[in-house]
């Protein structure tokens, strides 16, 4: 194994506290209710979210809020080489985590016998795919105008060469001693996901949480910054 | 109390601090106001609300909607009227005296028909009820169909039905506008109803924008024959 770190630089030339370039377009698809792009390293991703609309099949509503229903799928073309299109074990994990990630900040009870569907369609991969699949879920919710008490916004930290590092990238996952992605609902101050993979002490993990704490709210300023863009720059043009 | 007019705001941006009525897309965390929905806040006396820019019709009691008829029962007709919850005409409604055993629905509506209807009666346990039993609610004979996203109808509509009542002076069009954002346009002649849908579309893109009655009344002047 080759040193991730060298000279304080990591080995896409990043600092340890440095996101990668992050780039969200909104209201990219036509036919849905609400959609988003969105470029995090090299992961591009697009979401498109439908609803609320009727359920079918119909044993799946609830008669007193709406059904969340999440997909996280990886298209044959995203990996080095050609992943199978069908779900995986993985791909069934994220879609669950991905949903409970974003279930606390949705009012559902809003939308009572009605279903929300969310597809996160991964076109390119890089590290930490589920958590730029939720940030831009949460844009494509907000883009649908479904009633959300937070947004939310995600990003992993981890460990590499026995350093905390923000961001972990495909290499790094993969050659590094740890991995904590992290979602949070920045003005309710709450976190939503929170999953670790690989050891850390429990220094390590107050710093490691920390680190993907401030990565959030980077994420969350280029969000906001993304949907002002978006619904408000006619606005302010105009005035 | 403080009064805000126009304050852009995303899904969990902070509006108001204070004990405001909440009442319409916004939420109370500790004792600040957060907004729900990608809109524009306004705080006065009244309370907090924030007019959406985007989302899907959710019905309400006393809507007019514009609906068509997708099918047909012993006793109702379900109609689509462009939510995620599936409208019921009871034939009771349409009828005097309905009996299902002498009574033939198929001569009052079919399938396909397009009817405007108001909401009598929807809550979260139950889906909407229609009804066409007032003046002007029934079969759509005639006219041009448009769709427009629904959370722009109060603006196509304008404080006290300015907007579409300049849109109609002008263009000499009758146009019904559905809350669910359905409209129905006739007129006179061709060109009119062209107008009207071309204006209809500039509102919808530009809904939030100010000064937009006075835009369009000047556009519908200057290019009317």
């Amino acid at each position: 194994m080759g040193k991730l770190i060298q000279n304080g630089i990591r080995i896409d030339g990043r600092k340890f506290d440095e996101l990668r370039p992050v780039k969200i377009e909104v209201g990219v698809l036509k036919n849905a209710d609400g959609s988003a792009y969105i470029e995090f390293g090299n992961n591009k991703i697009v979401v498109a979210v439908y609803g609320p609309k009727e359920v079918h099949p119909k044993h799946m509503e609830m008669p007193d809020k709406a059904t969340l229903r999440c997909r996280y799928h990886m298209s044959p073309f995203s990996v080095e080489e050609r992943k199978n299109p069908a779900p995986s074990r993985r791909e069934i994990e994220i879609s669950k985590v991905t949903r409970e990630a974003l279930e606390p900040a949705l009012i559902l009870e809003d939308y009572p016998r009605t279903a929300i569907d969310i597809y996160v369609e991964v076109l390119q991969s890089d590290g930490g795919s589920r958590c730029a699949g939720i940030t831009a879920a949460a844009v494509a919710l907000a883009d649908a105008g479904i009633g959300m008490r937070d947004m939310v916004c995600a990003c992993a930290a981890g460990k590499v060469d026995d350093t905390i590092v923000l961001d972990i990238s495909d290499v790094e996952d993969k050659e590094g001693q740890a991995d904590m992605p992290v979602a949070y609902l920045p003005n309710l101050k709450q976190i939503s996901l929170m999953q670790l993979d690989g050891k850390l002490t429990a220094e390590e993990y107050e710093e490691c949480l920390n680190f993907a704490l401030k990565g959030c709210l980077q994420v969350y300023e280029i969000q906001k910054e993304t949907l002002q863009k978006r619904y408000f720059s006619e606005v302010s043009k105009s005035e | 109390m403080s009064e805000i007019k126009r304050k852009y705001v995303l899904p969990g941006d902070y509006i108001v601090d204070g004990n405001y009525r909440l009442l319409l897309n916004a939420i109370k965390i500790g004792n600040s106001i957060h907004s729900t929905r990608i809109g524009i806040a306004e705080v006065s006396d009244d309370g907090v609300r924030v007019i959406p820019l985007s989302g899907v019709y959710i019905p309400r009691v006393g809507d007019l909607v514009i609906g068509k008829i997708i099918s047909q029962s012993a006793l109702a007709w379900d109609v689509d009227i462009n939510s995620c919850f599936i409208a019921h005409l009871p034939a009771q409604d349409v009828f005097e005296d309905f009996n299902p055993a002498k009574d033939d629905m198929k001569k009052k509506f079919n399938i396909g028909d397009l009817l405007t209807c108001r909401i009598t009666a929807f809550d979260r346990s139950r889906d909407p009820l229609l009804t066409v039993a007032d003046k002007d609610l029934g079969k759509i004979k005639e006219g041009e169909i448009v769709k427009i996203a629904p959370t722009k109808v109060p603006r196509l509509i304008g404080k006290r039905g300015s907007m579409i009542q300049t849109i109609e002076n002008i263009t000499k069009c009758n146009v019904i506008v559905g809350q669910n954002g359905i409209l129905v346009i006739s007129g006179e002649d061709k060109s009119s109803i062209e107008l009207t849908i071309k204006a209809i579309k500039i509102i919808e893109k530009e809904a939030h924008t100010p000064n937009l009655t006075q835009r369009i009344k000047e556009m519908l002047e200057k290019e009317k024959v």
